[in-house]
């Protein structure tokens, strides 16, 4: 069990050499069960870490029987709704509240978000240099329609005040040990006011799952899923920047290194918290190695996405990148969710076919071609390439 | 910690071969690390918080001083309840079978 070893891809198959030549070695997949999940790669039983196999990412929507699981922490109660509170309080309310899921699913206007929930790491295990961490592959993401009310409603009724600096967000899972930190996020004020930040309680159509945040749990659509806290039962309006290791230590990026929103109030010289996701993309369809037949018609296609500036445009070059045409976008879900692409492939001629996609924002912004390495393997979104062989 | 071997849960493992999946199910397998000295020991204090595949899954990553690092991490950041010559024996141990290493 978990040898590891190469491994060349099939149908069925992963990420490996979808990478430029020299990248490090993926190890095997291995797939693991879930109360309530088809079988997904498992990177870690206790606590839960399973990734998203990429046949899985295809649809628009990714079916909450496959969407990805990550936990820092092994204490996952089952949690009842009938039952369940979420606290509301803080220096910086007029109001403390206490809502039970009724409450909250009916005092409050109904709202609904397609966006991507991405793991920070997602892509770890392909970066290089190699990072310490969950070798998450491309599958630590998903795209879903998300159901539940504006927080900014709810931190008006407790009156959140004008002193608040951040909101403080933690949910139900707790460590084993009293050592270990519990996991707490925070964000800025004025991005839990956002209008598009929400307390969600359904995903696709069904209430979440339990390993995806049962019963409430936070979307902060453009940033990555650190903040997406699960489980949710305590949001605490501060001043003053919360100081827990998962702000303060974890989840962090050079200082400068990287564009995207600046959380100002957890920033220091050295470093600042990972925040926005960048423009990225997938190819869905094809893994490095597959097999087309001459004269048969292709199409490559994939999955764009951005920080909720929104996909302006996908480009592909099968001419080791000195020429694009642009791809075909789909149907626009909203800035938030991803954008379907593809663009047929010219399958006259035998050999290798090398195909580059890379991803524009409105934004401006575009997929680059090398790494900007960082100790904790974040943000890797550089161009991404598949050889396919037409025979 | 008696034994040496933590249960994972049922597993699948799919591997490829000639673009077939081959698909494995196995119930309750159970999972281990490398014969050593320090295996139980090492073992026995990481599945306090979490199960073992963190350790192969970043071998390949690690050396000596990055598994002090982690060791040190886990002790000072995460309060695991490891004495120092405990950590060095789980040292010991985890650069001798998991220091870059696939």
């Amino acid at each position: 069990m978990l040898r590891r070893r190469e491994l060349l891809l099939g149908a069925a198959g992963g990420w490996l050499a979808s990478r430029a030549p020299g990248a490090a070695a993926t190890p095997e997949q291995v797939l693991g069960t879930l109360t309530g999940k088809k079988p997904l790669i498992q990177h870690a039983f206790r606590p839960p870490n399973f990734e998203t196999p990429l046949k899985d990412l295809i649809p628009a929507f990714t079916p909450n029987d496959v969407f990805f699981v990550r936990y820092h922490l092994a204490v996952i109660p089952r949690i009842n709704p009938a039952t369940w509170r979420l606290a509301v309080g803080g220096s910086s309310v007029g109001t403390a509240l206490n809502l039970s899921l009724q409450e909250l699913q009916h005092d409050f206007e109904r709202v609904e978000l397609a966006a991507v929930n991405q793991c920070s790491g997602n892509r770890r295990g392909l970066f290089t240099p190699r990072a310490a961490g969950v070798q998450w592959g491309n599958g630590a993401m998903g795209n879903a329609l998300w159901s539940g009310v504006r927080l900014r409603d709810v931190l008006r009724r407790a009156r959140i005040a004008p002193d608040a600096l951040e909101v403080v967000f933690n949910g139900a899972d707790t460590p084993v040990l009293p050592g270990t930190p519990d996991f707490v996020k925070s964000l800025p004020a004025e991005r839990a006011l956002d209008e598009n930040t929400l307390i969600a309680f359904a995903m696709n159509g069904r209430p979440l799952p339990h390993w995806n945040g049962a019963p409430a749990r936070l979307i902060v659509p453009g940033w990555t899923g650190t903040y997406w806290m699960k489980h949710l039962t305590d949001i605490r309006v501060e001043p003053r920047a919360f100081d827990g290791f998962w702000m303060k230590s974890a989840y962090r990026l050079p200082t400068g290194a990287f564009p995207g929103y600046r959380f100002a109030s957890q920033e220091n010289p050295e470093t600042t918290p990972i925040t926005e996701m960048l423009v990225n993309s997938l190819i869905t369809s094809h893994v490095s190695g597959a097999r087309l037949h001459r004269g048969v018609a292709a199409t490559l296609s994939g999955k764009a996405w951005d920080n909720g500036a929104g996909i302006e445009g996908v480009e592909i070059s099968v001419d080791g990148r000195r020429n694009w045409r642009d791809a075909v976008l789909g149907r626009d879900l909203g800035r938030y969710a991803w954008r379907e692409f593809h663009l047929p492939l010219d399958t006259s001629a035998s050999g290798a076919l090398t195909a580059a996609v890379r991803a524009r924002s409105r934004n401006g912004a575009r997929q680059p071609d090398a790494l900007t390495v960082n100790a904790a393997g974040y943000h890797d979104n550089i161009v991404q390439t598949v050889t396919l062989e037409v025979a | 910690m008696r034994g040496a071997i933590a249960a994972v849960g049922l597993l699948i493992v799919v591997g490829l071969a000639g673009g077939a999946a081959r698909i494995v199910v196995a119930a309750e397998e159970p999972m281990t690390l490398a014969d050593g000295p320090g295996r139980d020991l090492t073992i026995g204090r990481c599945i306090i918080c979490h199960s073992l595949e963190y350790i192969p899954s970043n071998a390949p990553v690690m050396n000596r001083a990055g598994w002090q690092k982690t060791i040190q991490k886990m002790k000072d950041r995460f309060g695991a309840p490891i004495t120092d010559e405990e950590s060095k024996e789980i040292l010991d141990y985890l650069d001798a079978h998991y220091s870059g290493k696939v």
